[in-house]
């Protein structure tokens, strides 16, 4: 657990952060955001102490952090940075070692760690371990960053802006692995960013600064639904509505899909096709999406094999990991009101429909109509 | 360019042994100076082979370049650690002003202090070479990015650890760079040291200039030293593309 109490750190003309004080949960991933100036930088720098502060305490795992030696303070807790920072005489494989080589790893450990590190953050081992950075692109070096800073296995990760140097696509693809290593993972995690999408989709809680003082410290839903006062209401956002959907991941509220082998007919579909349904999902024999028949060509006496509109699944369904946001997204580019689900290996394992994106949305108005009463 | 670093460096050190075997043909030297000697008068200035001049000069250019290097490189170094910024200006300062005093007048103030000879002149070649050192020692190291040095810290390095595995490899080129510049300057101005009464190229080039006016004096001075120059820098020059980090480009 790491707390701050009343983390200060003045300059000779401002006060950068103003008697700062929050706790973050083990396994706990808290994001720092703000305007920029706000303090959230400082306030991360204050924990490895690349930046002392003024006063108050920080406390890592009930220790304070002032008592440790920097140095070896900081070689317990991984560090990320926007710029990356990889070492550019370095291989890729020597810059995952740094923090294991300070701390004395044999060269067959270090080696074992940096191939596992490499496919934990999805870029294959034996193609990468001996590029250098600048062979790597801004997303790859984002990668190799992440992974350096998770070398040596450190209970806590401070990151700062650590996909802010890459372009949006790339950007939402990181964090989307980011959050799936978290998962497995569970660091404890403290994370600057200026970008509200990005502590929404990873925060289970959000540290809102201002002026270097904390506005509120609480989890995505309630920031959001329940902003402490109108700077954070309008920093969060006018589309606070639909930044939820980032929250909400498609397997939660997952609906089950009408589904028919080539050779079926249609009234076989399971589970059956309902009144009002246009169409139903076409598998292979493993249960792979294959496509789908429109109700009415079925209707018309033409055979599955006829009427199927067989699709790219990359483009037509949504893996189950996706959030509700990307969902709609896939939905409004495909003209749907609904969106299969596939697992890894393209198995259908059921559909998201705008009535599920209707519930969220109305549970957030809910609790805000709650809030007013 | 990896793979050609072989072939050049074994071409300079041909030059080079080329070079040093010239030097100790004296009868090759008379044959190509003897036109410009005045008539009657040798071509190979008398007090020394030229085989001991270019030695003198080679230890003159050694000891004072290897000083300079000694101090520089620290001196550089010490400007950009937190401890020593406040100094920065102050280095920069001393050390350019060490380049804008000619080596003559160095060598002038230092007579009544140090004599004659070789001390002086390593003194002022010493002083004069430094700049270079210096200056490239401390651009090389401020150019290392920050967000880099922000990462080195941030992952426990230590400061020692930060110089050694960061800075300095990543500001090896730069550092050479300078002291290749700093080394090539010296092996010219070295001569100036035989107006105070140091061996090396200066004694024929000085010898033929005041006394007997004898081009080819001048000539057996100023050739091989130009060619040592030459052979410096390209020397030099194979180091730095050695030392320079690989960064797979």
């Amino acid at each position: 657990m790491i707390e701050l109490q009343e983390l200060t750190r003045r300059y000779a003309d401002k006060t950068a952060v103003d008697r700062l004080s929050l706790e973050v949960r083990d396994g706990e991933t808290c994001v720092l955001i703000g305007p920029s100036g706000c303090g959230k930088t400082t306030t991360l720098r204050m924990i490895n102490r690349l930046l002392e502060p003024t006063s108050g305490r920080v406390l890592i795992g009930g220790v304070d952090a002032a008592t440790i030696d920097p140095v070896e303070l900081r070689r317990g807790l991984g560090y990320a940075i926007q710029s990356v920072g990889l070492f550019p005489h370095l291989t890729v494989r020597d810059n995952i070692a740094t923090v294991p080589r300070l701390l004395g790893w044999d060269d067959a450990r270090i080696g074992e760690r940096a191939e596992e590190l490499l496919a934990l953050v999805r870029l294959e081992p034996a193609a990468y371990l001996g590029k250098y950075p600048r062979q790597l692109s801004g997303g790859e070096a984002q990668r190799v960053g992440v992974a350096r800073a998770l070398a040596a296995d450190p209970p806590v990760l401070l990151m700062d802006e650590p996909f802010g140097a890459v372009d949006p696509l790339t950007r939402e693809r990181l964090q989307i692995e980011f959050a799936r290593i978290q998962r497995e993972l569970h660091k404890t995690v403290v994370f600057v960013t200026h970008d509200v999408d990005e502590a929404i989709r990873l925060a289970d809680r959000i540290a809102v600064m201002r002026d270097g003082r904390l506005l509120q410290y609480d989890t995505p839903e309630n920031v959001l639904d329940h902003p402490a006062d109108k700077f954070v209401h309008d920093f969060m956002g006018a589309d606070r509505a639909l930044k939820r959907l980032v929250r909400v991941r498609v397997t939660d509220v997952l609906e089950p899909a009408p589904r028919i082998r080539p050779g079926e007919p249609v009234s076989s579909a399971e589970p059956p096709v309902t009144d009002g349904r246009m169409f139903v999902y076409v598998v292979d024999a493993e249960d792979r999406l294959a496509g789908w028949v429109d109700g009415r060509e079925m209707a018309a006496g033409r055979s599955v094999e006829e009427a199927t509109t067989r699709v790219d699944r990359a483009v037509a369904a949504v893996p189950g990991d996706a959030t509700l946001k990307e969902a709609l997204s896939a939905m409004l580019g495909l003209g749907f009101r609904h969106i299969a689900v596939i697992d890894a290996e393209g198995r259908l394992l059921g559909e998201v429909g705008f009535d599920a994106i209707d519930r969220v949305l109305a549970s957030g108005d809910a609790r805000r109509a709650g809030e007013g009463a | 360019m990896n793979r050609c670093r072989p072939v050049a460096l074994a071409a300079v050190l041909a030059a080079a042994a080329v070079f040093a075997w010239l030097v100790a043909q004296p009868a090759i030297w008379q044959r190509l100076l003897a036109r410009f000697a005045p008539d009657g008068v040798t071509a190979l200035y008398p007090t020394g082979t030229l085989a001991d001049f270019v030695l003198a000069h080679l230890v003159l250019v050694g000891v004072s370049s290897g000083l300079t290097i000694a101090a520089g490189l620290p001196l550089g170094i010490f400007a950009t650690r937190r401890s020593g910024r406040p100094f920065r200006p102050l280095i920069a300062a001393a050390v350019d002003l060490g380049q804008t005093f000619p080596p003559v007048a160095v060598l002038a103030l230092a007579l009544p202090a140090l004599g004659f000879g070789f001390t002086p002149t390593v003194v002022a070649l010493f002083l004069y070479g430094l700049f270079p050192v210096v200056s490239g020692t401390i651009a090389g190291i401020e150019e290392v990015p920050s967000a880099v040095l922000d990462a080195a810290r941030g992952m426990g390095m230590a400061p020692r650890q930060v110089l050694m595995r960061v800075e300095l490899p990543l500001a090896a080129r730069v550092i050479l760079a300078g002291i290749r510049t700093s080394v090539i300057i010296n092996i010219g101005t070295a001569t100036v040291g035989a107006a105070v009464g140091a061996s090396g190229l200066g004694v024929p080039i000085i010898g033929g200039l005041v006394g007997s006016q004898n081009v080819a004096f001048v000539l057996e001075g100023a050739i091989p030293a130009a060619i040592l120059a030459v052979l410096a820098d390209l020397l030099l020059g194979q180091l730095e593309a050695a030392v320079s980090p690989a960064t797979g480009g």
